[in-house]
């Protein structure tokens, strides 16, 4: 079937198969191999993307229902060489050792800076929060430890100067 | 933060400087590499645990006409991927035995993956079964000969103190306390996000393959012999590795096997990623272990004698075991003063894919049991566990279960201290928890070592090398075989080469390990990377600066290095400095007694943990870990932290979730969905202290970090849940349903 994708801001037409993963679609037909597969079941969050706003495993989508969405990946994260909060917060942190979750864990954080979902960043209950709201993404180096750091640097960052977040116009 | 011209200290938290490509998706792992006309390969297992191989059939339904199926008949060298013993066949051949549940029998490729996979599912191996061996009893039962002729790849004993058995019993005899126990520890499944994966491909009879892994140059050894080839023929390269842990130690030699093979006879490259499933289920977990420690103690609470017995189920080959059991045998003792200390190790043959190579390495499974006596011996005796450790823990001029006699960089009372500083009073024992159900809280203390490098005389047989070149544009090369597999070492290797040379950051490059490229600096394994492979970088670039400025000052040429290296480049051509490693002076170890300078100096470190025990779903959750790590020096303070706590995790995770079962030698839960690892949820907050006694042999004073965090955690864990509720928990994990079946023995007084 064809398939139109608002893809990291740009239009994007291709005529594929309905039933094959986003995932695929991405790596395969469209050669952004930022987003990585980790385990193909929905586990470890490594093909996070966003899709119409919502994070979503891209291995459990099928391309059929993204017809006329909107898709954001690792790709379209910074704006040209301009990195968004979240990807720069994880290298001053310390947040990305072997990089293959970290794209999906960038887009992820990425959506959860910019739509303000921690409120009150300096609260107790914010690291709580920003641990529930990235449960769907393993990492086996960190401990989590310093990506939280990160992203708590990123929300403030964002919530002091809203500029600084990466989402596009 | 890296500005020319400035040198940036070691010991400065600089970011990675694989970050960028990291955070922006950039970075090619395997998967994302592209070669024209490559093919997928899929590999055909057993699916019996012991047997014999009969025949190989293929589903005459299938369309094998776009297939290629390549079999133990199409290898070319010798079918054996070596390692220590060459035990190990890539491929069953036919009329041979298969002994592992997904052993490898054939490799096919195909133009997309998925004709692969359905092609590998369309391979039918006709076993004839065998009676399997799944338990260490029926082992060393011999039910079935399965190695040698006692099933046990490897044995190994210590004795300090005492010459006879006899002598050591008598101690235990006259003791005025002896604290027996018997311990186990389950597999563990590595879980690198990245699954295992390589791509080969053949350029006349030169053969390419490159994929994620550890140890180019075990691929590199192990392909010379399975293609029959020479050094030159074979050119092993590391891509960007998603995750090793160990798991990437010894196993890509099988993919590289696999790979090469169907290349070869497809005629086209080939590239295999395995799926998650398969990739749990195939690949090398962590030894299960049973231990029995007993403790003699005398009136005045001072260790009079350790005996300890430990048993590892190696799994269907030999492999990497007897090096695990060794080092596990070497840290059984634990970090504590005792003068009569016996430790027996074994580790036997059983039908489960081998177990190998995981952070730590032997260690977490006995320091799990030895710091679970140390805990009771101080619930026995009253006395405060951090107080009791302090008491009894190794010092400069004390010596180990091997006789090594402690002299430099013993960071006990610092790592101890930073503990007592942040302790603070422990949580009362009831509580409420958020929801509403009773808790029951506890702490747990441990006290733990960990060798830093290979064991005995490994370093000076191994004989590491790395280069530091100068080279035409004035920037300068690290050349080496070690790897960045997400610890960080290029960023580690560029600091210790920029501060050597003194110049700024962005004027080193770590080259990408090829073996056709690097020396051999030996494997990403054994915490060494850091404190053997950077003081031979610290030392090659120290020459290499040395030679610049004698030459500037020979031919009257002045400026910056990198105007100096770029002169001279245009002179001399390049200036490269190869240096091999040699081992601190005075290091003497006997192989055949199991005696001496086990490793040229450990790491030490103390960690406390607060559990919650929900007293309704019987969970147990960690409110609390501390870790403080003496790390001799750390060259990137956040990238050494940020390690340390991957490890701590590894270790909680292992303490309370992770576990791999079995059902009839198969792996039953092979999926990331029940296989469970622990997410952002289920960790808590890590604090980590860093405490640096410098190593004098070490880069900067830097010693060994990358497995010490996992050995100790686990066992703080069981001693604050035993805290918590009053009696023993000795197996690993400790599982809601474990905690459920000691409701009988809880004493909540």
């Amino acid at each position: 079937m064809k398939v139109t994708l608002e893809l990291n801001g740009a239009s994007s037409t291709l005529e594929v198969s309905p039933w094959k993963r986003l995932l695929d679609v991405l790596r395969e037909d469209l050669r952004l191999t930022g987003t990585k597969e980790g385990c193909g079941e929905g586990e470890c969050g490594a093909c996070t993307v966003m899709l119409d706003g919502e994070a979503v495993n891209s291995c459990l989508v099928a391309i059929g229902q993204c017809d006329g969405r909107t898709v954001t990946t690792v790709e379209g994260l910074a704006r040209g060489d301009v990195l968004h909060a979240v990807q720069r917060a994880l290298l001053a942190c310390g947040g990305a050792q072997c990089g293959i979750c970290t794209p999906g864990i960038a887009v992820c954080a990425a959506h959860v800076v910019d739509h303000g979902l921690v409120v009150n960043v300096d609260d107790a209950t914010a690291r709580a929060r920003i641990r529930e709201l990235l449960a769907g993404n393993i990492c086996r180096c960190t401990g989590y430890q310093l990506i939280v750091d990160a992203i708590v640097t990123a929300a403030r960052e964002v919530a002091a100067a809203p500029a600084a977040k990466g989402e596009r116009p | 933060m890296d500005r020319p011209g400035l040198v940036t200290p070691v010991g400065a938290s600089v970011p990675r400087v694989d970050g960028v490509a990291k955070v922006t998706g950039r970075a090619q792992y395997l998967d994302d590499l592209e070669a024209p006309g490559v093919w997928h390969g899929a590999t055909v297992r057993s699916q019996l645990a012991h047997g014999v191989l009969e025949a190989i059939e293929l589903d005459p339904a299938f369309d094998w006409s776009q297939v290629v199926v390549a079999t133990a008949a199409d290898i070319p060298g010798e079918n054996m991927i070596r390692l220590i013993e060459d035990d190990q066949p890539a491929l069953v051949a036919i009329g041979r035995q298969v002994m592992h549940v997904d052993e490898a029998i054939a490799v096919v490729a195909a133009p997309t993956r998925a004709l692969a996979f359905a092609a590998a599912r369309a391979v039918r191996p006709k076993i004839r079964p065998l009676p399997a061996v799944l338990t260490i009893d029926d082992s060393l039962a011999r039910t079935q000969p399965l190695f040698g002729t006692d099933n046990i790849f490897k044995q190994f004993l210590i004795r300090k103190g005492h010459v006879s058995d006899a002598e050591l019993e008598a101690v235990f005899a006259s003791a005025a306390q002896v604290i027996d126990g018997s311990y186990s520890t389950s597999p563990q499944e590595q879980m690198y996000i990245e699954p295992q994966a390589m791509m080969g491909r053949w350029d006349g009879e030169r053969c390419h393959l490159v994929g994620s892994m550890q140890c180019p140059y075990y691929v590199h050894k192990a392909m010379k012999a399975f293609l029959g080839c020479d050094a030159d023929a074979v050119v092993i390269t590391q891509s960007v590795t998603g995750g090793g842990f160990g798991g990437k130690e010894e196993y890509p030699s099988m993919l590289a096997a696999h790979v090469a093979t169907v290349a070869k006879k497809a005629g086209r490259p080939v590239k295999m990623v395995y799926d998650r499933d398969e990739d749990i289920a195939a690949t090398t977990k962590r030894h299960p272990s049973r231990t029995r420690h007993r403790l003699a103690v005398d009136a005045a609470g001072e260790l009079v004698a350790m005996d300890i017995d430990v048993v590892m189920d190696g799994g269907a080959y030999l492999t990497l075991s007897p090096v695990v059991l060794s080092r596990g045998v070497l840290h059984a003792a634990g970090p504590y003063r005792c003068p009569i200390v016996r430790v027996r190790g074994r580790v036997v043959a059983t039908n489960y894919p081998p177990h190998g190579a995981f952070r730590g390495f032997g260690a977490p499974q006995t320091t799990f049991a030895y710091e679970r006596q140390i805990e009771k011996l101080a619930v026995a005796r009253g006395e405060h566990p951090l107080a009791l450790r302090k008491r009894l823990a190794l010092r400069a001029g004390d010596t180990t279960a091997t006789g090594q006699l402690l002299g430099i960089s013993v960071g006990t009372d610092e790592v101890i201290a930073a503990i007592e500083q942040v302790a603070g009073t422990s949580p009362a024992h009831d509580g409420i928890a958020a929801n509403g159900a009773p808790i029951r809280r506890g702490r747990g203390y441990v006290f733990y070592f960990h060798g830093a490098g290979f064991t005995g005389s490994g370093e000076q047989r191994l004989a590491g090398r790395a280069t530091v070149a100068a080279i035409a544009d004035g920037t300068f090369e690290v050349r080496s075989s070690s790897t960045d597999i997400g610890q960080g070492s290029i960023t580690m290797f560029t600091q210790i080469a920029a501060a050597a040379l003194g110049v700024a950051l962005g004027q080193v490059i770590v080259i990408d390990p090829s073996t056709a490229e690097v020396p051999d600096s030996g494997p990403t394994v054994a915490s060494r990377t850091c404190m053997v492979v950077g003081s031979v970088v610290d030392h090659a670039a120290r020459a290499v600066r040395a030679k610049l400025l004698a030459w500037g000052k020979d031919h009257g040429v002045a400026g910056p290095l990198p105007e100096l290296a770029r002169a001279y480049v245009a002179a001399a051509g390049e200036l490269a400095e190869t240096i091999t490693y040699e081992p601190p002076p005075g290091i003497a170890w006997d192989d055949a007694t199991y005696t001496g300078a086990a490793y040229p100096v450990f790491g030490w470190a103390a960690c406390l943990v607060d559990v919650a025990v929900d007293l309704d779903t019987y969970e147990v959750t960690i409110e609390r870990c501390v870790q403080a790590v003496d790390v001799g020096k750390a060259i990137n303070p956040m990238i050494v932290k940020g390690q340390i706590e991957g490890g701590t995790l590894q270790a909680l995770g292992w303490a309370v979730l992770e576990n791999v079962t079995y059902k009839d030698g198969r792996v039953a839960n092979a999926s990331m969905t029940n296989c469970i690892v622990p997410t952002f949820a289920d960790a808590p907050e890590l604090e980590t202290i860093l405490i640096e006694v410098p190593y004098p042999f070490g880069p900067s004073g830097a010693k060994g970090v990358g497995e010490i965090p996992m050995d100790g955690p686990a066992a703080a864990v069981a001693n604050a849940v035993q805290d918590a509720l009053g009696c023993a928990f000795d197996h690993l994990p400790i599982s809601p349903e474990v905690i459920a079946a000691s409701r009988s023995a809880w004493r909540l007084a």
